[in-house]
């Protein structure tokens, strides 16, 4: 919400281009820029001097972190007013694909930039004359727009367990702090002395779990990213050994979220430079069995979540009333239909089965394979890659600054608590501690969308036995 | 029909007297405006119908506050106290709250005779019982006075609502319903409808008390002593610790049992919160004892404690056992407890349920939004206690008071003062039972401490008016000693050697590898300014607040300053004003909840509609949005 702060985003949707581009804006852009950006000289890394030259030039190089090269880039030099935000502005251009992409504005926020709101640089561009009047409304709608896209990633990024997790800290937190605030509101009813020794360790121990997180985090594993793609079928369709066999003929990056009931399979899959997420899902059919029932239902909420639907058929015996129930999830969704076991005798051609579709999902993919022959994995691999290629599948930008803007609130909320254990061993009283585990409750909030506003009022009031 | 007789004209009418009334006749009266106030009896003026103390935690804060801004709250305690202390001692400055025992009498008794014997200021027995206002061909209203039950008119500019509990008031207890003030005094029947005429939005809210029991039927050698300090703090910033000196008197403290609990939860159908007869919301951090039980079930006992209510009077107050259970009942848990088993009740606890405004139809000013000269304070816009009311009493009446001047309002904002986060609260939060201060509810309370009331709100008074010149350079030379001083501390320089390593070892601290300051030894925190006096040859004497705030400020630097860049940051949003005339229905981009809630509250700021409960960080990046695109369409 400042203007004299920094900020850096995706400006590219992470889609087809082969390119994205990371904006940096704000009057630290060149200095971040500098901290980051390595010439090549002879064999050696040096810097660019980037703040000595002149405003819209383009500079090839390297993006560097610690001494390790990050990507090959161009970089883009706008000097205030003249750019798109009218502050001081590079663009780094790098090699398109969610992970370099994300691994490059990673390291521009480690080298001090934050991550923009949802619509900031069209906020700032306007709030800073950059744009025309008439185009006022345009820009509140993008920023209402995307604001509204990050909090349904922020919550749809994070797994079950990392959700409840979070949620479990807060309540804690808010748990310390009310014991604090009530007796210090009323010391004749409430007594902290002693309080310290126990904080301490509660402290001690909500910061291990912060820094857990954060090391998750950091290894790619907390939040999942990529295009979301959920594999759906009626049972035995060979749903299972599709998932086994694009994780066994890719390079796949397992990721196994500790299971909750919200969690349902989900493994991380690269194809080159595209990340999927994939879903697996429970076989959809008619059923009375009150687990399998469950397995259903969640299925159906992913397969409405999802920005690619894997529909996996068997092409050996005819289409019954469990596919009928499937089409439903197919509408107005990315599809790609897998005509499975053609290994065996056919029974539904190409043909047939986009008659099938036709209502529902008319512009789907269609391929015949048998995950019995290896190449067959590479065919869905191919007809992935060309949707994306061909813009008809896109990463959205705003999930990898969600996932930049959870990363910086953990990092607060342990900056926080670490705060509250130098207190503490500084002898300082019991008042001080409430700031910064308020500080780091709401951090925590951030990442899960919630407010704080009347929390601590609320819990007071709840737990303890107050007044006259 | 009674019919109406015409009287002598006054700038500003004040309707009350208590806390918040007389705070505002006071304001207005010192700031040379021709004020009138209306109480329902002379004898109620300051009363103080329910607890007898002033302060407590955060309380003490805004009642130093208020004596600051040239308020006479913390001067008439001081002069009427029976027992003191300093709450949270062994915690950090910011939550020290001072709180005193009163004594009732004297302290209504010593107000009135402040009010009595100040120019400008006339004292009327009536009760209002019209708000008289007109509107102009826009529609847009504003007052011309008020109306009493008699029919007498009084011309008015403006006119400051501080009706207390007593508009429509019913006490309640068991099945005893009466139509009172507190204390059985008369309640105002007419003036809630002509506020609602007004186009006002009045909200019913409940509050209770507890018994008055007679001191000669209590064993007090059943009940633990609780004495006032032996250093006393005044509350006043104009009286030393010597000129408020006597002889204090000690409060008691009990335990309710498992039996009385079972007399409560055996009676609990007769209370008429339970029954429904309450419709009133009440305070959830001032719950009857039945309510404690009933929620609380696993404690086992509640505490008790039993204050004098003044040197006048045997009655003694039981705090923590505030009830609307029948007497009967009453009577019952009473004598369940140890040293009250033969307890005489002079007075019964009972429930009192009120109309007031919904305060979100006030401005930060507390100058209702569409009635231009009509403020509101106090009880009267949904607080509680006598020191919420008075804080705000004082900021109506100089806000009044400064409109007939034809200037800005006065407005303290959250990082300035508890008054100012009281105000905000009430203003902007939609608050839904009576509103207490508590020291959570002040973000940057480290700033906000009791202690430098005076420095934070002294100046302000003196420009205001409130302040005299005498004092104003009482608090220049302070400011000027703290500085001084906290410039020598930070001179004075110890080498790793002789004397300084002597005192160190003998006094539990680290002793010094390298030179050092005398400002980084007092950081130490075992250490103390006091201590350090063997060690530092050329100190200055200096008086206590003085060393005080050096001591503090060097302690917890890190911390302030850290408050301090919140501030900052704080500032921005809360100086980008918003235009009175924005019409929220013309930004399609709101979320419609955002667009409801900014056109009924108004805020006056960027920083206030950021606090509105439904409005969102990208409403507020919105509204930034449209602002400086109004603001370059007006260029």
């Amino acid at each position: 919400m400042n203007g004299d702060d920094t900020i850096a985003a995706v400006a590219s949707g992470m889609t087809n281009s082969g390119i994205s581009v990371i904006r940096i804006s704000g009057p630290q852009a060149i200095d971040i820029a500098e901290a980051v950006f390595r010439k090549k000289k002879k064999e050696a890394y040096c810097k660019a001097n980037l703040s000595e030259k002149t405003s819209h030039t383009i500079h090839y190089g390297y993006v560097c972190w610690q001494g390790e090269v990050v990507d090959e880039v161009l970089l883009l030099l706008m000097k205030g007013p003249r750019s798109f935000t009218a502050e001081d502005t590079v663009e780094i251009q790098c090699h398109g694909g969610a992970l370099v992409t994300r691994k490059v504005l990673q390291t521009v926020i480690h080298a001090g930039a934050r991550p923009a709101e949802p619509g900031e640089f069209s906020k700032r561009a306007f709030l800073n004359g950059r744009m025309d009047l008439s185009q006022a409304e345009a820009v509140a709608d993008i920023i209402q727009a995307k604001s509204k896209l990050a909090l349904a990633n922020s919550i749809r990024q994070l797994s079950g367990s990392v959700l409840h997790k979070i949620k479990e800290l807060r309540s804690c937190i808010l748990d310390e702090v009310s014991f604090i605030e009530a007796a210090l509101d009323d010391p004749e009813h409430m007594d902290i002395t002693g309080f310290s020794e126990t904080l301490i360790k509660e402290n001690e121990k909500n910061l291990q779990e912060i820094e857990k997180l954060l090391a998750s985090a950091n290894q790619g594993r907390y939040l999942s990213q990529g295009i979301k793609t959920v594999i759906l079928g009626k049972p035995n369709a060979g749903k299972s050994s599709l998932l086994n066999a694009i994780l066994g003929t890719n390079r796949a990056i397992v990721t196994d979220i500790a299971g909750t009931t919200r969690d349902m399979l989900t493994e991380e899959v690269v194809f080159g430079d595209i990340a999927l997420q994939v879903v697996d899902t429970a076989g959809i059919r008619e059923s009375n069995d009150k687990v399998e029932q469950i397995g259903i239902s969640l299925a159906k909420k992913e397969a409405a979540d999802a920005d690619l639907i894997l529909y996996v058929a068997d092409s050996s015996v005819p289409f019954d009333e469990s596919d009928r129930q499937i089409l439903p999830l197919l509408r107005g969704k990315k599809v790609l239909a897998l005509l499975n076991k053609s290994d065996l005798p056919p029974c539904v051609s190409e043909d047939e089965m986009r008659e099938f579709l036709c209502e529902d999902c008319s512009e789907a993919g269609i391929v015949s394979v048998s995950m019995k022959s290896p190449d067959d994995c590479k065919k869905i691999e191919n007809e992935i890659r060309e949707m994306f290629f061909q813009g008809k599948l896109s990463e959205n930008e705003e999930v990898v600054i969600t996932a930049e803007r959870h990363l910086l609130s953990l990092e607060k909320a342990a900056e926080s608590l670490r705060e509250v254990s130098a207190s503490i061993a500084a002898g300082m009283p019991e008042d001080f501690f409430s700031i910064d585990l308020m500080n780091a409750y709401r951090e925590l909030g951030f990442i899960i969308g919630e407010e704080t506003d009347e929390d601590l009022i609320n819990n007071i009031f709840n737990k303890f036995c107050m007044g006259k | 029909m009674i019919p109406e007789f015409m009287n002598e004209a006054y700038e500003v009418a004040v309707i009350g007297a208590g806390h918040a009334g007389c705070e505002a006749a006071l304001a207005c009266a010192r700031l040379g405006k021709k004020t009138i106030v209306f109480m329902v009896s002379t004898d109620s003026i300051a009363l103080m119908p329910c607890n007898p103390n002033i302060g407590g935690t955060s309380k003490g804060h805004l009642v130093r506050e208020v004596d600051a801004l040239g308020g006479e709250m913390g001067k008439n305690i001081d002069k009427t106290f029976i027992q003191s202390k300093m709450l949270n001692q062994s915690k950090g400055p910011a939550v020290h709250s001072l709180r005193a025992q009163a004594d009732k009498q004297q302290y209504s008794n010593a107000m009135r005779k402040v009010m009595e014997n100040t120019e400008n200021l006339t004292l009327k027995q009536a009760e209002v019982a019209e708000l008289l206002w007109e509107a102009d061909k826009d529609g847009k209203k504003r007052v011309t006075g008020v109306k009493t039950v008699s029919g007498g008119i009084y011309p008015a500019k403006c006119v400051i609502l501080c009706s207390g509990v007593y508009l429509n008031a019913r006490c309640i207890y068991g099945e005893v319903c009466q139509e009172t003030g507190p204390n059985g005094l008369p309640r105002a029947t007419h003036l809630s409808d002509s506020l609602r005429n007004a186009g006002l939005q009045l909200l019913r809210f409940k509050t209770g008390t507890p018994a008055r029991i007679d001191k000669r039927s209590i064993d007090f050698s059943k009940m633990e002593v609780q004495l006032g300090d032996e250093t006393l703090v005044p509350f006043s910033f104009t009286n030393r610790a010597e000129d408020i000196k006597k002889e204090q008197q000690p409060c008691w403290l009990a335990y309710t049992n498992e039996q009385t609990h079972r007399i409560i939860r055996e009676n609990i159908h007769r209370s008429p919160l339970f029954s429904g007869v309450i419709q009133g919301t009440g305070p959830r951090y001032c719950p009857s004892i039945e309510d404690k039980v009933v929620r609380f079930s696993d404690k086992d006992r509640h505490q008790i404690f039993i204050e004098p209510e003044g040197d006048y009077t045997n009655e003694m107050y039981l705090s923590g056992m505030s009830s609307s259970l029948p007497e009967e009942v009453q009577i019952q848990m009473y004598r369940t407890i140890p040293g009250l088993e033969h307890a005489n009740v002079v007075r019964n606890a009972y429930a009192i349920e009120y109309d007031c405004l919904n305060p979100t139809q006030l401005k930060h000013s507390l100058e209702a939004k569409e009635i231009e000269g009509f403020f509101s304070a106090g009880q009267a816009n949904g607080s509680s206690g006598y020191e919420e009311a008075a804080a705000q009493g004082i900021i109506a009446g100089i806000n009044a008071a400064r409109k007939l001047q034809g200037k800005e309002p006065i407005v303290l904002d959250r990082s300035q003062a508890y008054i100012g986060v009281l105000i905000d609260d009430l203003v902007i939060k939609e608050t839904r039972e009576p509103y207490r201060m508590m020291t959570s509810r002040a973000e940057y309370r480290l700033l906000l401490r009791q202690d430098n009331a005076d420095l934070r709100l002294t100046e302000l008074g003196y420009e205001i008016g409130l302040i005299s010149e005498e004092r104003y350079e009482g608090l220049l030379k302070k400011k000027k000693q703290i500085e001084e001083e906290r410039a020598r501390v930070a001179s004075v320089l110890f080498g790793a050697s002789g004397a300084i390593q002597q005192f160190l070892r003998e006094n539990g601290s680290q002793e010094l590898k390298t030179g050092t300051s005398l400002e980084e030894l007092i950081r130490r925190p075992e250490l103390t300014y006091k201590m350090l006096a063997p060690v530092d040859k050329n100190r200055p004497l200096l008086p206590p607040d003085v060393v005080e705030q050096v001591e503090i400020n060097i302690k917890y630097e890190g911390y302030i300053k850290r408050q301090e860049q919140q501030v900052v940051q704080f500032k921005k949003l809360e100086n980008r004003r918003i235009p009175d005339d924005i019409n929220y229905s013309e930004i399609a981009s709101l979320r419609l909840e955002a667009r409801q809630k900014l056109s009924e509250i108004r805020p006056a700021s960027v920083g206030q509609a950021s606090r509105i409960s439904g409005v969102s960080p990208a409403d507020i990046s919105v509204l930034l949005v449209y602002l400086s695109s109004a603001a370059k369409r007006k260029e």
